[in-house]
């Protein structure tokens, strides 16, 4: 049972986590343009460094 | 959850459409350089970074992206950067463009509504989950300090995820209440009110039960079916806006020493002089005071023949300028301009159409008094049995208003129309209007517009076939030079048939008379009747006259919108009375009538007969569908049970009907209906689905045997049962 202190707290911290991420990529308009995105993938560009 | 949705004005998506109308009047701010383009064509990975890279490398271009999903690309560039450069640019890359009126736009481009929702759902689903897991250890007998340890921290993750998802439903229950209505929010958020306060008092008293997991599955089921209508409309809401930002409310101002200026159509003044390009759509009601041309008025008339039209003729915005260049005079601008008596019209449409109740909101009206009756009555019963305590009265009811809370009848109609939207979405057809799939599953009667919707308002040669090969290549020759509609449908007829254009010389168009060349010494001309000598016919016509010979005639007729036939034969099939009423001559109704096998037709109508004889149908019992496109069919359109336009139709008729076709066929119309009866059957469906399971349930919870855990099966079980019911549909 003792066991339980740490595992809340880590259950809730993690799932926090998951949400601030989403919440992240909302806010990051990440969810705009799901079609392209998926086919930016394959694209070649910026492939060896970050866009400027 | 239609109910609630409508309730709130930004969530209807025709009112959000209607702005666009007027907006067109409006225009963008001249000092941003944000400019939007529609590509139709792109479709991969290639197209993004053929199409971003070859915008950012024009002078001028800061920047440039591609959204793939709503096909589109913006663009940040210096003030001189125009979109007409950019369309030259893309057309040269080999990507079809055009421009888009951002300030049309606007609206979708931050969808906040939809982020909202989603973040609530977000929330609403985390604390769900973790409290769940809870729950689980609490259902699987946990007892005593761990009990009432899971409960508190339950109660801490529940009662700000409430307070912060649960939100729409408390705002939409308050607004319905103040005005003294009851609608679906109602029971809800009493529901989760009431669970979350009973659970709370529970907790401190240590008692068993605690409905946290109810009162947060409850708020996630419901704003996930919110979320669903929300998408729903989003996506129809963009494509119809597209469709009104695809024209672009501009002129060309001349001013004085032949300069020439684009300006908002709203800065025009009454007396400035407007250039009307070939092609082009006449933006504001005027006078011509040079040039002559064809013009093409058939979305105002409906007929189909081009008119002549000289100096001093009027012409109404909204009318196509065919051949050539005009120099137009301005008489109305702003408030008295035929643009702005559309934008009235499509306001007196919009209101027409709010009388519909739709099954949603039907079923919330029984249903939300009698979820309060029977809980209010299960409190009362219990007290009485029990003596007088209120903690076990109050459970009990409480535990049957979460139970019958309709779970599932908010995921019953959201699930069911986004499937079927998709689905008619997909087939090319917008579905605009939240209740429009419920109309059109109740028609029995379909009544079309002629020009432009039944045919494509485009003429096609009829008598190619009885010309000798000499003067087919002399007229392919001659009309090639020409971008008149009669000219440019021979071209492609003659192209099709194999025909070689002749080598002629010095040809010239004659702006509203024709095209003339030379060919082998002789004068060759291609255009109409009395410029070529010869007695007009009844039909559509363009003579062709080589040398001194006997002008030869070209008769046309209106072609056939792809589709149409079938369209007829399938809503023939079904049982449904087929009219047409068209503003043309009685000839050409009659050919196209008995083509289609329509036996009820009526030919010149104006367009008040058109809304007089859809009013006089419905009065008569009968339930309409009507399918136009013009300015003439505008208030048959508002008048109808429900109708539909193409996406050619002008932006009032557009804007007034409730379904939208965006591709050219009109063959996907029979299967509408018959999805539309399909997924009014699945909604009728998953409230009776909703309703078994309340028949199960509510008892249990009347006798006080509920327990959370039977409050979470029951509901999730619904849920999923409604929602794979609606799949069906896909």
């Amino acid at each position: 049972m003792e066991t339980l202190v740490y595992l809340i707290p880590i259950s809730l911290f993690l799932g926090g986590l998951g949400l601030a991420a989403f919440f992240w990529a909302l806010k990051t308009r990440q969810f705009d343009d799901p079609e392209g995105d998926k086919h930016r993938i394959l694209s070649d560009d910026w492939d060896d460094h970050p866009r400027p | 959850m239609t109910t609630a949705m409508r309730s709130r004005p930004s969530a209807c998506p025709a009112c959000a459409v209607a702005p666009a109308a007027e907006a067109l009047g409006q225009g963008d701010d001249p000092g941003e350089a944000r400019l939007l383009l529609s590509l139709p064509t792109i479709h991969c990975a290639g197209c993004i970074a053929a199409v971003e890279r070859g915008l950012n490398a024009e002078p001028g271009v800061r920047s440039a992206r591609v959204n793939l999903t709503l096909k589109r690309v913006s663009v940040e560039a210096e003030p001189e950067v125009t979109a007409d450069d950019l369309i030259g640019v893309l057309d040269r890359l080999g990507y079809e463009a055009h421009e888009l009126d951002p300030g049309v736009l606007s609206a979708t481009a931050t969808d906040k509504a939809g982020r909202d929702i989603l973040m609530r759902l977000a929330v609403a689903g985390f604390a769900m989950m973790n409290v769940m897991l809870l729950s689980v250890a609490v259902w699987s007998g946990a007892a005593d300090a761990t009990r009432d340890l899971f409960h508190w921290i339950s109660a801490a993750i529940a009662l700000p995820t409430i307070a912060f998802s649960a939100q729409p439903f408390f705002r939409n229950a308050w607004s319905a209440l103040s005005a003294r209505r009851l609608n679906m929010d109602v029971p809800i958020s009493l529901a989760i009110l009431l669970a979350a306060g009973m659970s709370l008092y529970e907790t401190m008293q240590s008692g068993r039960h605690a409905y946290f997991d109810a009162a947060l599955s409850l708020t996630f089921f419901l704003l996930a079916g919110r979320y669903l209508d929300h998408r729903t409309r989003a996506v129809a809401r963009s494509a119809a806006e597209e469709l009104a930002a695809l024209e672009v409310p501009r002129a060309l101002r001349v001013g004085g020493g032949d300069s020439e200026e684009m300006v908002a159509i709203s800065d025009l003044a009454v007396g400035d002089i407007v250039r009307v390009k070939p092609g082009a759509r006449v933006p504001v009601d005027g006078v011509i005071t040079e040039g002559q041309s064809e013009i093409d008025r058939s979305l105002l008339t409906g007929e189909s023949l081009p008119v002549y039209a000289g100096p001093d003729a009027q012409l109404s915005a909204g009318e196509v300028n065919l051949t050539g260049p005009l120099l137009v005079r301005v008489t109305a601008a702003g408030e008295d301009s035929s643009l702005h008596r559309m934008a009235d019209l499509v306001a007196v449409a919009e209101s027409s159409k709010n009388r519909y109740t739709s099954l949603a909101d039907r079923a919330a009206r029984v249903y939300a008094p009698g979820v309060h009756l029977l809980s209010l009555l299960a409190f009362i019963a219990w007290l009485v049995i029990s003596g007088g305590d209120v903690r076990l009265a109050l459970n009990i009811a409480v535990a049957v208003l979460i139970i019958t809370c309709p779970c599932a009848l908010g995921l019953a109609v959201p699930a069911v129309t986004t499937a079927a939207s998709g689905r008619l979405f997909k087939r090319g057809m917008l579905i605009k209007d939240g209740t429009a799939l419920e109309r059109l599953a109740e028609i029995d009667t379909v009544v079309f517009d002629k020009t432009g919707t039944l045919t494509l308002g485009a003429p096609e040669v009829t008598n190619l076939g009885d010309h000798p090969r000499r003067e087919l290549e002399v007229a392919l020759a001659l009309a090639l030079q020409s971008s008149h509609p009669l000219a440019q449908s021979l071209a492609q007829a003659a192209r099709a048939a194999g025909i070689q254009p002749a080598r002629l010389s010095d040809v010239t168009e004659v702006p509203g008379y024709g095209v003339e060349g030379h060919w082998r010494g002789e004068t060759v001309r291609f255009g109409r009747a009395a410029w070529l000598g010869a007695t007009p016919g009844k039909a559509t016509a363009a003579w062709l006259r080589i040398g001194p010979a006997e002008p030869i005639e070209f008769t046309f007729a209106d072609s056939l919108r792809p589709g149409a036939e079938q369209a007829v034969a399938a809503l023939k099939a079904q049982g449904k009375a087929v009219h047409l009423i068209s503003g043309d001559a009685e000839g050409p109704v009659a050919e196209l009538a008995a083509r289609l096998g329509i036996d009820d037709w009526v030919a010149g109508a104006l367009p008040q007969d058109k809304a007089a004889r859809v009013q006089a149908l419905t009065d008569g019992g009968a339930r309409v569908l009507m399918v136009g496109d013009g300015l003439n069919d505008t208030a048959a359109l508002a008048a109808a049970h429900v109708s539909i336009s193409p996406a050619t139709a002008l932006d009032a008729a557009r804007v007034a009907s409730d379904i939208v076709l965006l591709g050219k066929d009109l063959a996907p119309l029979g299967e509408a209906v018959i999805t539309a009866r399909k997924s009014t059957r699945r909604i009728k469906e998953n409230f009776s689905i909703a309703a078994l399971y309340n028949m199960i349930a509510v008892p249990i919870a009347l006798i006080g045997l509920a327990t959370p855990l039977a409050a979470a099966l029951a509901m999730s079980a619904s849920s999923i049962t409604v929602s794979l019911n609606a799949l069906r549909l896909r």
